[in-house]
Protein backbone atom coordinates (compact mmCIF):
# COMPACT_ATOMS: atom_id res chain seq x y z
CA UNK A 1 0.00 0.00 0.00
CA UNK A 2 1.34 3.08 -0.84
CA UNK A 3 1.71 6.24 2.20
CA UNK A 4 0.74 9.92 1.54
CA UNK A 5 3.11 12.58 2.84
CA UNK A 6 0.43 12.77 5.77
CA UNK A 7 0.81 9.26 6.85
CA UNK A 8 4.43 9.87 7.03
CA UNK A 9 4.25 13.10 8.78
CA UNK A 10 2.09 11.30 11.38
CA UNK A 11 4.32 7.96 11.99
CA UNK A 12 7.43 10.56 12.45
CA UNK A 13 4.66 12.33 15.13
CA UNK A 14 3.93 9.29 16.90
CA UNK A 15 7.92 8.35 16.49
CA UNK A 16 9.26 11.42 17.75
CA UNK A 17 11.43 12.13 14.52
CA UNK A 18 11.50 15.55 13.63
CA UNK A 19 12.22 14.72 9.11
CA UNK A 20 12.93 17.33 6.80
CA UNK A 21 10.72 17.76 3.89
CA UNK A 22 13.32 15.21 1.53
CA UNK A 23 13.05 12.84 4.12
CA UNK A 24 9.37 12.50 4.18
CA UNK A 25 9.71 12.49 0.65
CA UNK A 26 12.11 9.57 0.81
CA UNK A 27 10.38 7.68 3.37
CA UNK A 28 7.34 8.34 1.55
CA UNK A 29 8.44 6.27 -1.56
CA UNK A 30 10.65 3.66 0.31
CA UNK A 31 8.43 2.78 3.31
CA UNK A 32 5.63 2.11 0.51
CA UNK A 33 7.79 0.32 -1.14
CA UNK A 34 8.80 -1.97 1.79
CA UNK A 35 5.60 -2.56 3.80
CA UNK A 36 3.83 -3.55 -0.16
CA UNK A 37 6.32 -6.59 0.38
CA UNK A 38 4.51 -7.18 3.98
CA UNK A 39 1.65 -8.26 1.89
CA UNK A 40 3.42 -11.67 1.50
CA UNK A 41 1.92 -12.43 5.13
CA UNK A 42 -2.18 -12.21 4.09
CA UNK A 43 -1.26 -15.02 1.90
CA UNK A 44 -0.30 -17.51 4.97
CA UNK A 45 -3.30 -19.10 7.21
CA UNK A 46 -2.91 -18.14 10.68
CA UNK A 47 -6.37 -19.29 11.98
CA UNK A 48 -5.97 -20.55 15.17
CA UNK A 49 -1.72 -19.79 15.21
CA UNK A 50 -0.40 -18.67 18.80
CA UNK A 51 1.81 -15.81 18.33
CA UNK A 52 5.85 -16.29 19.49
CA UNK A 53 6.57 -13.22 21.00
CA UNK A 54 10.06 -14.79 21.83
CA UNK A 55 11.43 -18.69 21.60
CA UNK A 56 12.43 -19.17 25.22
CA UNK A 57 10.18 -21.46 27.01
CA UNK A 58 10.78 -18.64 30.27
CA UNK A 59 7.91 -16.80 31.45
CA UNK A 60 7.92 -14.29 34.53
CA UNK A 61 11.70 -14.17 35.75
CA UNK A 62 12.03 -13.50 38.84
CA UNK A 63 15.17 -12.19 41.07
CA UNK A 64 15.76 -12.41 44.73
CA UNK A 65 14.08 -9.46 46.29
CA UNK A 66 17.41 -8.73 47.88
CA UNK A 67 19.18 -5.17 47.63
CA UNK A 68 22.44 -4.61 46.24
CA UNK A 69 24.12 -1.53 44.85
CA UNK A 70 23.37 0.78 42.10
CA UNK A 71 25.79 2.25 39.58
CA UNK A 72 26.55 5.34 41.24
CA UNK A 73 24.03 8.26 40.39
CA UNK A 74 26.79 10.72 40.12
CA UNK A 75 28.35 8.49 37.30
CA UNK A 76 25.28 8.39 35.90
CA UNK A 77 23.58 12.20 35.92
CA UNK A 78 27.02 12.91 34.45
CA UNK A 79 25.84 11.68 31.23
CA UNK A 80 23.18 13.58 31.20
CA UNK A 81 22.81 17.04 28.91
CA UNK A 82 21.34 18.90 31.86
CA UNK A 83 20.74 17.87 35.77
CA UNK A 84 19.66 19.93 38.22
CA UNK A 85 20.25 19.02 42.02
CA UNK A 86 20.59 15.27 41.20
CA UNK A 87 17.70 15.14 38.87
CA UNK A 88 17.34 15.05 34.65
CA UNK A 89 16.15 18.50 33.99
CA UNK A 90 14.25 19.14 30.53
CA UNK A 91 12.47 22.38 29.41
CA UNK A 92 8.67 22.37 30.53
CA UNK A 93 6.84 19.51 29.23
CA UNK A 94 3.36 22.19 29.82
CA UNK A 95 4.01 25.63 28.47
CA UNK B 1 58.35 -18.11 14.84
CA UNK B 2 55.30 -17.72 12.68
CA UNK B 3 53.43 -14.88 11.94
CA UNK B 4 52.29 -13.82 15.41
CA UNK B 5 48.61 -12.03 13.63
CA UNK B 6 47.93 -15.36 11.97
CA UNK B 7 47.47 -17.31 14.49
CA UNK B 8 44.23 -18.99 16.43
CA UNK B 9 43.36 -18.37 19.76
CA UNK B 10 44.39 -22.55 20.19
CA UNK B 11 48.16 -21.91 18.96
CA UNK B 12 48.47 -18.56 20.60
CA UNK B 13 47.87 -20.35 23.64
CA UNK B 14 50.41 -22.95 23.03
CA UNK B 15 52.90 -20.48 22.76
CA UNK B 16 52.40 -17.98 25.48
CA UNK B 17 51.97 -21.79 27.50
CA UNK B 18 55.84 -22.32 26.03
CA UNK B 19 57.18 -19.35 26.96
CA UNK B 20 58.06 -18.95 23.22
CA UNK B 21 56.06 -15.53 23.06
CA UNK B 22 54.88 -13.13 25.63
CA UNK B 23 51.29 -11.61 25.62
CA UNK B 24 52.93 -8.12 25.22
CA UNK B 25 54.37 -9.26 21.64
CA UNK B 26 50.83 -10.48 20.62
CA UNK B 27 49.40 -7.41 21.43
CA UNK B 28 52.01 -5.52 19.95
CA UNK B 29 51.80 -7.68 17.03
CA UNK B 30 47.94 -6.58 16.61
CA UNK B 31 48.94 -3.15 17.30
CA UNK B 32 51.45 -3.10 14.30
CA UNK B 33 49.05 -4.75 11.90
CA UNK B 34 46.61 -2.58 12.84
CA UNK B 35 49.02 0.70 11.99
CA UNK B 36 50.44 -1.10 8.75
CA UNK B 37 46.90 -2.06 7.46
CA UNK B 38 43.52 -0.19 9.08
CA UNK B 39 44.56 3.10 7.04
CA UNK B 40 42.95 1.00 3.90
CA UNK B 41 40.44 -1.99 6.00
CA UNK B 42 39.12 0.59 8.61
CA UNK B 43 37.79 -2.09 11.02
CA UNK B 44 38.50 -0.17 14.46
CA UNK B 45 36.17 2.74 15.41
CA UNK B 46 38.27 3.28 18.54
CA UNK B 47 41.49 2.24 19.09
CA UNK B 48 42.60 1.52 23.25
CA UNK B 49 46.44 0.61 22.48
CA UNK B 50 47.12 1.65 26.13
CA UNK B 51 44.62 -0.72 27.70
CA UNK B 52 45.95 -3.30 25.22
CA UNK B 53 49.35 -3.35 26.89
CA UNK B 54 48.25 -3.03 30.40
CA UNK B 55 46.18 -5.80 29.70
CA UNK B 56 48.53 -7.86 28.54
CA UNK B 57 50.98 -6.82 31.00
CA UNK B 58 48.30 -8.23 33.47
CA UNK B 59 48.35 -11.56 31.45
CA UNK B 60 52.07 -12.28 31.45
CA UNK B 61 52.34 -12.28 34.93
CA UNK B 62 49.07 -14.47 35.01
CA UNK B 63 51.22 -16.72 32.57
CA UNK B 64 54.37 -15.79 35.00
CA UNK B 65 52.50 -17.58 37.87
CA UNK B 66 51.66 -20.98 35.80
CA UNK B 67 47.60 -19.97 35.35
CA UNK B 68 46.23 -21.73 32.26
CA UNK B 69 43.12 -20.08 29.81
CA UNK B 70 43.20 -20.45 26.12
CA UNK B 71 42.19 -16.63 26.35
CA UNK B 72 44.66 -15.52 28.48
CA UNK B 73 46.84 -12.94 26.67
CA UNK B 74 44.77 -12.95 23.43
CA UNK B 75 43.95 -10.06 21.72
CA UNK B 76 40.10 -9.57 20.72
CA UNK B 77 38.40 -6.57 18.95
CA UNK B 78 34.94 -6.21 20.47
CA UNK B 79 32.01 -5.06 18.26
CA UNK B 80 31.03 -1.12 19.40
CA UNK B 81 27.40 -2.21 20.02
CA UNK B 82 28.47 -4.00 23.52
CA UNK B 83 29.44 -0.76 26.51
CA UNK B 84 32.97 -1.24 27.62
CA UNK B 85 33.69 0.74 30.95
CA UNK B 86 35.54 3.86 30.05
CA UNK B 87 35.99 3.13 26.80
CA UNK B 88 33.57 4.50 24.40
CA UNK B 89 30.70 3.14 22.81
CA UNK B 90 28.90 4.64 19.73
CA UNK B 91 26.98 2.02 18.44
CA UNK B 92 28.16 3.28 14.99
CA UNK B 93 25.78 6.36 15.71
CA UNK B 94 26.69 9.83 16.15
CA UNK B 95 23.84 10.10 19.15
CA UNK B 96 26.19 8.10 21.52
CA UNK B 97 29.12 10.36 19.50
CA UNK B 98 31.16 10.76 23.07
CA UNK B 99 29.07 8.07 25.62
CA UNK B 100 31.20 6.07 27.76
CA UNK B 101 29.49 3.37 29.83
CA UNK B 102 29.55 3.35 33.70
CA UNK B 103 29.33 -0.80 33.30
CA UNK B 104 30.83 -3.83 31.44
CA UNK B 105 28.82 -6.10 29.05
CA UNK B 106 28.55 -9.19 30.76
CA UNK B 107 30.46 -10.67 27.91
CA UNK B 108 33.54 -8.42 27.88
CA UNK B 109 33.66 -9.23 31.56
CA UNK B 110 33.84 -12.61 31.16
CA UNK B 111 36.40 -11.96 28.46
CA UNK B 112 38.37 -9.68 30.54
CA UNK B 113 38.25 -12.07 33.61
CA UNK B 114 39.60 -14.87 31.52
CA UNK B 115 42.66 -12.41 30.62
CA UNK B 116 41.84 -11.24 27.36
CA UNK B 117 43.44 -8.50 25.71
CA UNK B 118 41.27 -5.90 23.89
CA UNK B 119 42.63 -4.01 20.83
CA UNK B 120 39.89 -1.67 19.91
CA UNK B 121 36.39 -1.14 19.18
CA UNK B 122 34.93 -2.37 15.90
CA UNK B 123 33.27 -0.42 13.09
CA UNK B 124 29.26 -1.18 12.57
CA UNK B 125 26.14 -0.60 11.30
CA UNK B 126 24.58 2.44 12.97
CA UNK B 127 22.87 0.62 15.83
CA UNK B 128 23.52 -2.88 14.03
CA UNK B 129 21.43 -1.97 11.60
CA UNK B 130 22.46 -3.16 7.69
CA UNK B 131 24.15 -5.40 5.81
CA UNK B 132 27.85 -3.48 4.71
CA UNK B 133 28.86 -0.96 7.27
CA UNK B 134 27.54 1.68 4.61
CA UNK B 135 25.00 2.77 7.72
CA UNK B 136 28.17 3.55 10.17
CA UNK B 137 27.92 7.28 11.26
CA UNK B 138 31.71 7.08 11.06
CA UNK B 139 32.60 5.72 7.47
CA UNK B 140 32.42 2.18 5.68
CA UNK B 141 35.18 -0.72 6.28
CA UNK B 142 36.41 -2.44 3.44
CA UNK B 143 36.57 -5.93 3.04
CA UNK B 144 40.21 -7.15 3.00
CA UNK B 145 40.20 -9.61 0.28
CA UNK B 146 38.98 -6.73 -2.34
CA UNK B 147 38.89 -3.30 -0.79
CA UNK B 148 36.41 -1.97 -3.37
CA UNK B 149 33.67 -4.25 -1.87
CA UNK B 150 31.57 -4.38 1.67
CA UNK B 151 32.55 -6.71 4.20
CA UNK B 152 29.20 -7.30 5.29
CA UNK B 153 27.52 -6.47 8.25
CA UNK B 154 26.50 -4.93 10.64
CA UNK B 155 29.54 -6.46 11.88
CA UNK B 156 31.69 -5.86 9.25
CA UNK B 157 34.44 -4.31 11.65
CA UNK B 158 34.67 -7.45 13.51
CA UNK B 159 34.82 -9.61 10.58
CA UNK B 160 37.28 -7.60 8.75
CA UNK B 161 39.49 -6.94 11.29
CA UNK B 162 39.47 -11.04 12.48
CA UNK B 163 40.54 -11.35 8.36
CA UNK B 164 43.16 -8.70 8.08
CA UNK B 165 44.94 -10.21 11.38
CA UNK B 166 44.29 -7.16 13.13
CA UNK B 167 42.98 -9.34 16.29
CA UNK B 168 42.76 -13.01 16.66
CA UNK B 169 39.21 -12.74 17.28
CA UNK B 170 36.71 -10.82 17.88
CA UNK B 171 32.95 -10.36 19.29
CA UNK B 172 29.93 -9.32 17.36
CA UNK B 173 26.24 -9.44 17.56
CA UNK B 174 23.92 -11.02 15.17
CA UNK B 175 20.20 -9.70 15.16
CA UNK B 176 19.34 -11.10 11.64
CA UNK B 177 22.55 -12.37 10.04
CA UNK B 178 25.27 -10.14 11.51
CA UNK B 179 27.54 -12.17 12.46
CA UNK B 180 27.52 -14.99 9.97
CA UNK B 181 27.04 -12.95 6.76
CA UNK B 182 30.00 -10.60 7.36
CA UNK B 183 32.10 -13.77 8.45
CA UNK B 184 31.11 -15.36 5.07
CA UNK B 185 32.31 -11.92 3.21
CA UNK B 186 35.49 -11.88 5.02
CA UNK B 187 36.48 -15.51 5.59
CA UNK B 188 36.36 -15.84 8.55
CA UNK B 189 34.24 -18.44 11.49
CA UNK B 190 30.86 -16.93 12.74
CA UNK B 191 28.68 -18.10 15.25
CA UNK B 192 25.27 -16.64 16.11
CA UNK B 193 24.31 -18.89 19.94
CA UNK B 194 20.75 -19.63 20.89
CA UNK B 195 18.84 -16.97 21.82
CA UNK B 196 19.44 -17.21 25.38
CA UNK B 197 22.50 -18.71 25.58
CA UNK B 198 24.48 -15.70 26.53
CA UNK B 199 24.11 -12.95 28.29
CA UNK B 200 22.69 -9.49 26.47
CA UNK B 201 23.58 -7.20 29.45
CA UNK B 202 25.87 -4.56 28.49
CA UNK B 203 24.60 -5.24 24.18
CA UNK B 204 23.23 -2.00 23.05
CA UNK B 205 19.71 -3.20 22.13
CA UNK B 206 18.10 -3.73 18.99
CA UNK B 207 15.31 -6.14 18.68
CA UNK B 208 15.52 -7.70 21.71
CA UNK B 209 13.35 -11.13 20.73
CA UNK B 210 16.48 -11.91 18.59
CA UNK B 211 19.90 -10.05 19.36
CA UNK B 212 22.82 -12.41 20.54
CA UNK B 213 26.24 -12.12 21.22
CA UNK B 214 28.91 -14.50 19.26
CA UNK B 215 32.03 -14.82 18.30
CA UNK B 216 34.40 -14.09 14.90
CA UNK B 217 37.24 -16.29 15.15
CA UNK B 218 39.84 -18.06 12.48
CA UNK B 219 39.38 -21.79 12.99
CA UNK B 220 36.08 -23.47 14.55
CA UNK B 221 37.84 -24.94 17.22
CA UNK B 222 38.22 -21.18 18.41
CA UNK B 223 34.68 -20.55 18.42
CA UNK B 224 34.29 -23.33 20.52
CA UNK B 225 36.72 -21.84 23.00
CA UNK B 226 35.07 -18.41 23.18
CA UNK B 227 31.73 -19.44 23.40
CA UNK B 228 33.17 -22.01 26.57
CA UNK B 229 33.75 -18.42 27.56
CA UNK B 230 31.09 -16.16 26.82
CA UNK B 231 27.98 -18.53 27.47
CA UNK B 232 26.04 -19.17 30.41
CA UNK B 233 23.36 -17.71 33.02
CA UNK B 234 23.43 -14.16 34.01
CA UNK B 235 21.00 -12.44 36.65
CA UNK B 236 21.55 -9.48 34.60
CA UNK B 237 19.57 -10.47 31.31
CA UNK B 238 15.83 -11.88 32.64
CA UNK B 239 16.23 -13.91 28.87
CA UNK B 240 19.12 -15.25 29.82
CA UNK B 241 18.54 -19.10 29.69
CA UNK B 242 19.38 -21.22 32.93
CA UNK B 243 21.04 -24.50 33.18
CA UNK B 244 24.84 -25.12 32.87
CA UNK B 245 26.97 -24.98 29.83
CA UNK B 246 28.52 -27.86 28.20
CA UNK B 247 32.13 -27.89 27.09
CA UNK B 248 31.65 -26.77 23.33
CA UNK B 249 35.26 -28.32 22.29
CA UNK B 250 34.60 -31.72 23.78
CA UNK B 251 32.79 -32.96 20.57
CA UNK B 252 34.38 -30.76 17.82
CA UNK B 253 36.34 -34.11 16.54
CA UNK B 254 33.97 -36.30 17.17
CA UNK B 255 33.08 -36.50 12.88
CA UNK B 256 29.73 -36.56 10.97
CA UNK B 257 29.29 -40.06 10.42
CA UNK B 258 25.91 -40.96 10.40
CA UNK B 259 24.79 -37.42 11.13
CA UNK B 260 21.62 -36.68 9.09
CA UNK B 261 22.07 -33.58 7.20
CA UNK B 262 19.07 -32.02 5.73
CA UNK B 263 19.71 -29.06 2.83
CA UNK B 264 16.54 -27.07 2.57
CA UNK B 265 15.44 -26.56 -1.09
CA UNK B 266 14.35 -22.83 -0.51
CA UNK B 267 17.82 -22.07 0.32
CA UNK B 268 19.51 -22.83 -2.85
CA UNK B 269 16.86 -21.11 -5.38
CA UNK B 270 17.87 -20.67 -9.07
CA UNK B 271 19.14 -17.57 -8.68
CA UNK B 272 21.60 -17.89 -6.38
CA UNK B 273 25.23 -16.69 -7.37
CA UNK B 274 26.26 -19.67 -9.23
CA UNK B 275 29.90 -19.66 -7.09
CA UNK B 276 28.38 -19.46 -3.99
CA UNK B 277 26.44 -22.71 -5.28
CA UNK B 278 28.97 -24.45 -6.58
CA UNK B 279 30.84 -23.85 -3.10
CA UNK B 280 28.03 -24.96 -1.10
CA UNK B 281 27.28 -28.04 -3.14
CA UNK B 282 31.21 -28.97 -2.59
CA UNK B 283 30.82 -28.21 0.83
CA UNK B 284 28.05 -30.80 1.44
CA UNK B 285 29.31 -33.15 -0.86
CA UNK B 286 32.56 -33.34 1.80
CA UNK B 287 30.36 -33.67 4.60
CA UNK B 288 28.57 -36.55 2.98
CA UNK B 289 32.07 -37.98 1.68
CA UNK B 290 32.97 -38.15 5.91
CA UNK B 291 29.72 -40.34 6.36
CA UNK B 292 27.21 -37.57 6.85
CA UNK B 293 23.11 -38.87 5.91
CA UNK B 294 22.75 -35.94 3.36
CA UNK B 295 19.20 -35.18 2.12
CA UNK B 296 18.71 -32.69 -0.29
CA UNK B 297 15.14 -32.28 -0.72
CA UNK B 298 13.85 -30.78 2.64
CA UNK B 299 11.13 -28.26 2.70
CA UNK B 300 10.81 -25.41 5.20
CA UNK B 301 7.88 -23.58 2.41
CA UNK B 302 7.33 -20.34 4.87
CA UNK B 303 10.69 -19.53 4.12
CA UNK B 304 9.41 -17.37 1.98
CA UNK B 305 7.59 -15.24 4.19
CA UNK B 306 10.87 -14.72 6.43
CA UNK B 307 11.79 -11.21 5.37
CA UNK B 308 8.62 -10.09 5.99
CA UNK B 309 7.91 -10.97 9.81
CA UNK B 310 11.63 -9.92 10.56
CA UNK B 311 11.19 -6.57 9.03
CA UNK B 312 7.82 -6.10 10.84
CA UNK B 313 9.18 -7.74 14.60
CA UNK B 314 12.59 -6.58 14.31
CA UNK B 315 11.77 -3.03 13.56
CA UNK B 316 8.87 -2.67 15.98
CA UNK B 317 11.02 -3.88 18.54
CA UNK B 318 13.83 -1.01 17.80
CA UNK B 319 10.90 1.47 17.62
CA UNK B 320 10.62 0.79 21.54
CA UNK B 321 14.07 0.29 22.31
CA UNK B 322 15.46 3.62 20.84
CA UNK B 323 12.56 5.58 22.18
CA UNK B 324 15.57 5.86 24.57
CA UNK B 325 17.42 8.04 22.56
CA UNK B 326 15.63 11.48 23.52
CA UNK B 327 18.42 13.78 24.18
CA UNK B 328 17.74 13.90 28.01
CA UNK B 329 19.91 11.19 30.23
CA UNK B 330 22.32 10.68 27.68
CA UNK B 331 23.69 10.68 23.93
CA UNK B 332 23.61 13.67 21.60
CA UNK B 333 21.14 16.24 22.63
CA UNK B 334 19.72 19.13 20.83
CA UNK B 335 19.08 22.58 22.96
CA UNK B 336 18.43 25.01 21.04
CA UNK B 337 14.54 24.00 20.27
CA UNK B 338 11.47 25.47 21.15
CA UNK B 339 10.30 23.41 23.72
CA UNK B 340 10.80 19.62 25.49
CA UNK B 341 9.39 17.51 22.82
CA UNK B 342 11.08 20.16 20.00
CA UNK B 343 14.22 19.15 21.46
CA UNK B 344 13.75 15.74 21.37
CA UNK B 345 12.22 15.61 18.02
CA UNK B 346 15.39 17.44 16.72
CA UNK B 347 17.67 15.39 18.98
CA UNK B 348 16.57 12.14 17.19
CA UNK B 349 15.98 13.71 13.76
CA UNK B 350 19.42 15.02 13.83
CA UNK B 351 21.00 12.10 15.79
CA UNK B 352 19.78 9.02 13.81
CA UNK B 353 20.75 8.31 10.74
CA UNK B 354 18.33 7.22 7.50
CA UNK B 355 18.58 3.87 8.35
CA UNK B 356 18.14 3.75 11.47
CA UNK B 357 15.20 6.22 11.05
CA UNK B 358 13.44 4.44 8.33
CA UNK B 359 13.68 1.38 10.82
CA UNK B 360 12.13 3.13 13.57
CA UNK B 361 9.39 4.37 11.05
CA UNK B 362 8.25 1.22 9.85
CA UNK B 363 8.37 -0.56 13.43
CA UNK B 364 5.89 2.94 14.50
CA UNK B 365 4.04 1.76 11.56
CA UNK B 366 3.44 -2.08 12.23
CA UNK B 367 2.82 -1.14 15.86
CA UNK B 368 0.31 1.57 15.37
CA UNK B 369 -3.43 1.94 16.02
CA UNK B 370 -5.48 -0.07 13.06
CA UNK B 371 -2.52 -1.74 11.85
CA UNK B 372 -1.18 -3.86 14.58
CA UNK B 373 -2.85 -7.04 13.88
CA UNK B 374 -2.48 -7.30 10.37
CA UNK B 375 1.50 -6.59 10.45
CA UNK B 376 2.85 -7.06 14.37
CA UNK B 377 0.70 -9.94 14.98
CA UNK B 378 0.20 -11.49 11.92
CA UNK B 379 4.38 -11.90 11.88
CA UNK B 380 4.12 -13.31 15.45
CA UNK B 381 1.84 -16.09 14.37
CA UNK B 382 3.89 -16.12 11.03
CA UNK B 383 7.01 -16.44 13.51
CA UNK B 384 4.93 -19.46 15.28
CA UNK B 385 4.88 -21.47 11.61
CA UNK B 386 8.21 -20.70 10.69
CA UNK B 387 9.62 -22.28 14.38
CA UNK B 388 7.44 -25.04 13.64
CA UNK B 389 8.60 -25.83 10.55
CA UNK B 390 12.34 -25.65 11.66
CA UNK B 391 10.96 -27.84 14.72
CA UNK B 392 9.30 -30.84 12.14
CA UNK B 393 13.29 -30.55 10.33
CA UNK B 394 15.06 -31.15 13.19
CA UNK B 395 12.57 -34.27 13.90
CA UNK B 396 14.39 -35.83 10.71
CA UNK B 397 17.57 -33.61 10.94
CA UNK B 398 20.54 -33.35 13.44
CA UNK B 399 21.72 -30.05 11.13
CA UNK B 400 20.62 -28.04 8.09
CA UNK B 401 22.92 -26.60 5.71
CA UNK B 402 22.76 -23.45 3.47
CA UNK B 403 24.42 -20.67 2.40
CA UNK B 404 25.13 -17.68 4.46
CA UNK B 405 24.66 -15.19 1.71
CA UNK B 406 23.41 -15.35 -1.96
CA UNK B 407 26.20 -13.61 -3.29
CA UNK B 408 29.63 -12.99 -2.47
CA UNK B 409 30.58 -8.86 -1.04
CA UNK B 410 28.96 -6.69 -3.57
CA UNK B 411 30.77 -3.36 -4.20
CA UNK B 412 30.47 -0.48 -1.70
CA UNK B 413 27.66 2.11 -3.06
CA UNK B 414 26.03 -0.73 -4.80
CA UNK B 415 22.79 -1.19 -2.74
CA UNK B 416 22.79 2.07 -0.65
CA UNK B 417 20.21 3.33 -3.06
CA UNK B 418 17.77 0.40 -2.56
CA UNK B 419 16.98 -0.57 1.41
CA UNK B 420 15.12 -3.49 -0.19
CA UNK B 421 17.53 -4.73 -2.14
CA UNK B 422 20.68 -4.54 1.24
CA UNK B 423 17.44 -6.39 3.34
CA UNK B 424 17.54 -9.33 0.53
CA UNK B 425 21.38 -10.02 1.97
CA UNK B 426 19.78 -11.67 5.47
CA UNK B 427 17.32 -13.53 3.16
CA UNK B 428 19.31 -16.93 4.43
CA UNK B 429 19.97 -15.96 8.00
CA UNK B 430 17.11 -14.30 9.27
CA UNK B 431 15.37 -17.33 9.88
CA UNK B 432 17.30 -18.40 11.65
CA UNK B 433 17.19 -15.37 14.36
CA UNK B 434 13.16 -15.60 13.91
CA UNK B 435 13.67 -18.95 15.35
CA UNK B 436 15.97 -18.55 17.67
CA UNK B 437 18.33 -21.04 16.62
CA UNK B 438 22.22 -21.66 16.83
CA UNK B 439 23.89 -20.76 13.21
CA UNK B 440 27.40 -21.04 11.80
CA UNK B 441 29.27 -19.46 8.88
CA UNK B 442 32.39 -21.19 8.02
CA UNK B 443 34.56 -20.68 4.90
CA UNK B 444 33.84 -22.84 2.26
CA UNK B 445 35.62 -21.71 -0.49
CA UNK B 446 36.38 -18.79 -3.19
CA UNK B 447 34.92 -17.28 -6.19
CA UNK B 448 35.80 -14.76 -8.25
CA UNK B 449 32.36 -12.26 -9.14
CA UNK B 450 33.04 -11.05 -12.73
CA UNK B 451 35.55 -12.63 -15.63
CA UNK B 452 38.41 -10.34 -14.49
CA UNK B 453 37.29 -10.24 -10.16
CA UNK B 454 39.49 -10.87 -7.13
CA UNK B 455 38.91 -14.05 -5.48
CA UNK B 456 36.15 -13.42 -2.60
CA UNK B 457 35.22 -15.59 0.34
CA UNK B 458 31.99 -18.07 0.51
CA UNK B 459 30.57 -18.81 3.69
CA UNK B 460 28.71 -22.49 4.86
CA UNK B 461 26.03 -22.32 7.35
CA UNK B 462 25.23 -24.91 9.58
CA UNK B 463 22.15 -24.18 11.63
CA UNK B 464 21.08 -26.87 14.22
CA UNK B 465 18.95 -27.32 17.18
CA UNK B 466 18.34 -24.95 20.20
CA UNK B 467 21.31 -25.25 22.62
CA UNK B 468 22.54 -27.80 20.54
CA UNK B 469 25.62 -25.63 19.52
CA UNK B 470 27.69 -28.84 19.97
CA UNK B 471 26.26 -30.79 16.95
CA UNK B 472 26.65 -27.38 14.63
CA UNK B 473 30.62 -27.08 16.03
CA UNK B 474 31.15 -30.93 15.30
CA UNK B 475 29.81 -30.29 11.76
CA UNK B 476 31.84 -27.32 11.12
CA UNK B 477 35.09 -28.65 12.23
CA UNK B 478 34.59 -31.89 10.20
CA UNK B 479 33.68 -29.65 7.07
CA UNK B 480 36.96 -27.45 7.88
CA UNK B 481 39.08 -30.40 8.41
CA UNK B 482 38.32 -31.59 5.04
CA UNK B 483 39.36 -28.28 3.37
CA UNK B 484 42.52 -25.66 2.98
CA UNK B 485 40.94 -21.98 2.95
CA UNK B 486 41.68 -21.08 6.37
CA UNK B 487 45.51 -20.69 5.13
CA UNK B 488 44.81 -18.45 2.48
CA UNK B 489 44.88 -14.78 3.87
CA UNK B 490 43.93 -11.32 2.24
CA UNK B 491 45.98 -9.86 -0.30
CA UNK B 492 46.88 -6.72 1.98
Amino acid sequence: MALDRDAVTHIAKLARVALSDEEIELFRTQLSEIIGHFDVLSAIDTEGVEPTAQILPLQNVFAPDVPRPSLPPEEVLDLAPLTDDGYLRVRAVLE
Amino acid sequence: MPDLDALTIHESAALLRRREVSSRELAQAALDRIAAVDGRVRAFLTLTADQALAQAAAADRRLAQDEAGELLGVPVAIKDVLVTKGVRTTCGSKMLEGFVAPYEATVVRRLFDAGAVMVGKTNMDEFAMGSSTENSAYFTTRNPWDLSRVPGGSSGGSAAAVAAGEATYALGSDTGGSIRQPAALCGVVGMKPTYGRVSRYGLVAFASSLDQVGPFTRDVRDTATVLNAICGHDPCDATSAPGETPDFTAQLEAGVRGLRVGVPKEYMPADLHPGVRACVEDAIAALEAQGAAVDRDVALPSTKAALAVYYIIAPSEASANLARYDGVKYGFSYQQGEGMWDNMEKTRGLGFGPEVKRRIMIGTYALSSGYYDAYYLKAQKVRTIIRREFDAAFEKYDVLVAPVTPTPAFRIGEKTGDPYEMYLNDVFTLPVNIAGLPGISVPCGFVADGPSGDELPVGLQIIGKPFDEATVLRAARAYEATASWAARRPPL
